[in-house]
């Protein structure tokens, strides 16, 4: 399947400000914990872009992420 | 501030055919939840619960897994899912097998096959249920534990096991997802009329402080309740259903 950063990008958007933060904050290097990500939230997100995407996002991979970019970037290399 | 209201969703009770399972099911349809009602072998006795409780008004499927599987969770969720077109939103966890022996001659397969059950299986359905419940911001989880899990019984270790593990999960469970809406709690029944009772000698009964058995429904009832909406802010809880026994 394949699926343009920019669409990755405005969904992550989309479900990150479902959680709380405006999206004017939810830049590519914004960090999770400035926008007041929790855990559960990013479990919430793995969940979109497994039905979205087919991209399983395990624990690890969650762990590693700090930024929305990253969140972007692992996404789109998983989906190609 | 009070949770919102429900929305709508479906039930699944694991181990429905029959006893408690069964008498949870006909408990939760009658509370207005379409029910997916699981069985492994017992297709007779699921039926028989759909039956009961469309005759009664509501509405169920009977949905055959083995929960020890490591496919049933996926399975079951899909299958009520379908039928009823709403997420499942309330788990019971009540399936579980006994293969008693004193430690001392419990072989490796007795106490692999009743962990498996007992536990496993519904660690792996809690896992798949919290997809759809914290998309919901509702849920309710209740495992099915019991009074050994509380207050020792020789000849059970591996029953005991599994249900005072089935206790920590619940727990682990409510500080993890809570602030989604999701609540996990515990009942534990102690000596409970079924079949799984049957064979037991009823001398035992003296050690009960009420002096009687329960019933299925009186445990039922429990989780009727842990399932409403009324029990929000019941979260972690472990309710013993057992006439006094773990007092």
């Amino acid at each position: 399947m394949s699926v343009t950063t920019e669409q990755v990008e405005s969904r992550v958007v989309e479900t990150l400000a479902s959680f709380g933060p405006d999206v004017s904050q939810i830049t590519r290097d914004a960090t999770f914990e400035e926008l007041d990500i929790d855990s559960l939230d990013l479990v919430e997100l793995a969940q979109v872009v497994e039905d979205d995407y087919g991209v399983i996002l395990k624990g690890e991979d969650m762990k590693e992420l700090k930024t929305v970019g990253q969140a972007i970037d692992l996404i789109v290399s998983r989906a190609e | 501030m009070a949770e919102r209201s429900r929305p709508e969703g479906c039930a699944l009770v694991t181990g429905a055919s029959r006893g408690i399972g069964a008498a949870i099911a006909r408990s939760l349809a009658a509370d207005g939840w379409p029910v997916a009602v699981n069985y492994r072998s017992d297709s007779d006795g699921a039926a028989r619960v759909v039956t009961e409780v469309e005759e009664a008004g509501g509405r169920a499927v009977a949905l055959a897994a083995d929960v020890a599987s490591l496919e049933a969770a996926d399975e079951l969720f899909a299958g009520a899912e379908s039928h009823f077109g709403v997420p499942v939103l309330a788990l019971v966890n009540n399936a579980g097998i006994a293969a008693d022996d004193l430690i001392s001659l419990l072989g490796d397969e007795e106490w692999q096959r009743v962990i498996d059950t007992n536990l496993s299986g519904a660690f792996r359905l809690t896992r798949r249920a919290l997809k759809p419940m914290l998309r919901a911001r509702f849920g309710r989880i209740v495992n099915i534990s019991s009074v050994v899990g509380l207050r020792a019984n020789p000849g059970q270790a591996n029953y005991a096991a599994a249900k005072a593990g089935l206790i920590a999960m619940t727990k682990t469970v409510t500080v993890e997802v809570a602030r989604r809406g999701i609540t996990a709690n515990a009942v534990a029944p102690g000596w409970i009329d079924t079949d799984m009772t049957a064979g037991v000698e009823s001398a035992l009964l003296s050690h009960v402080p009420a002096r009687r058995a329960g019933t299925p429904e009186e445990v039922a009832a429990c989780v009727s309740f842990l399932v409403s909406e009324a029990a929000g802010y019941v979260n972690g809880a472990v309710l013993a259903v057992d006439g006094g026994l773990a007092a």
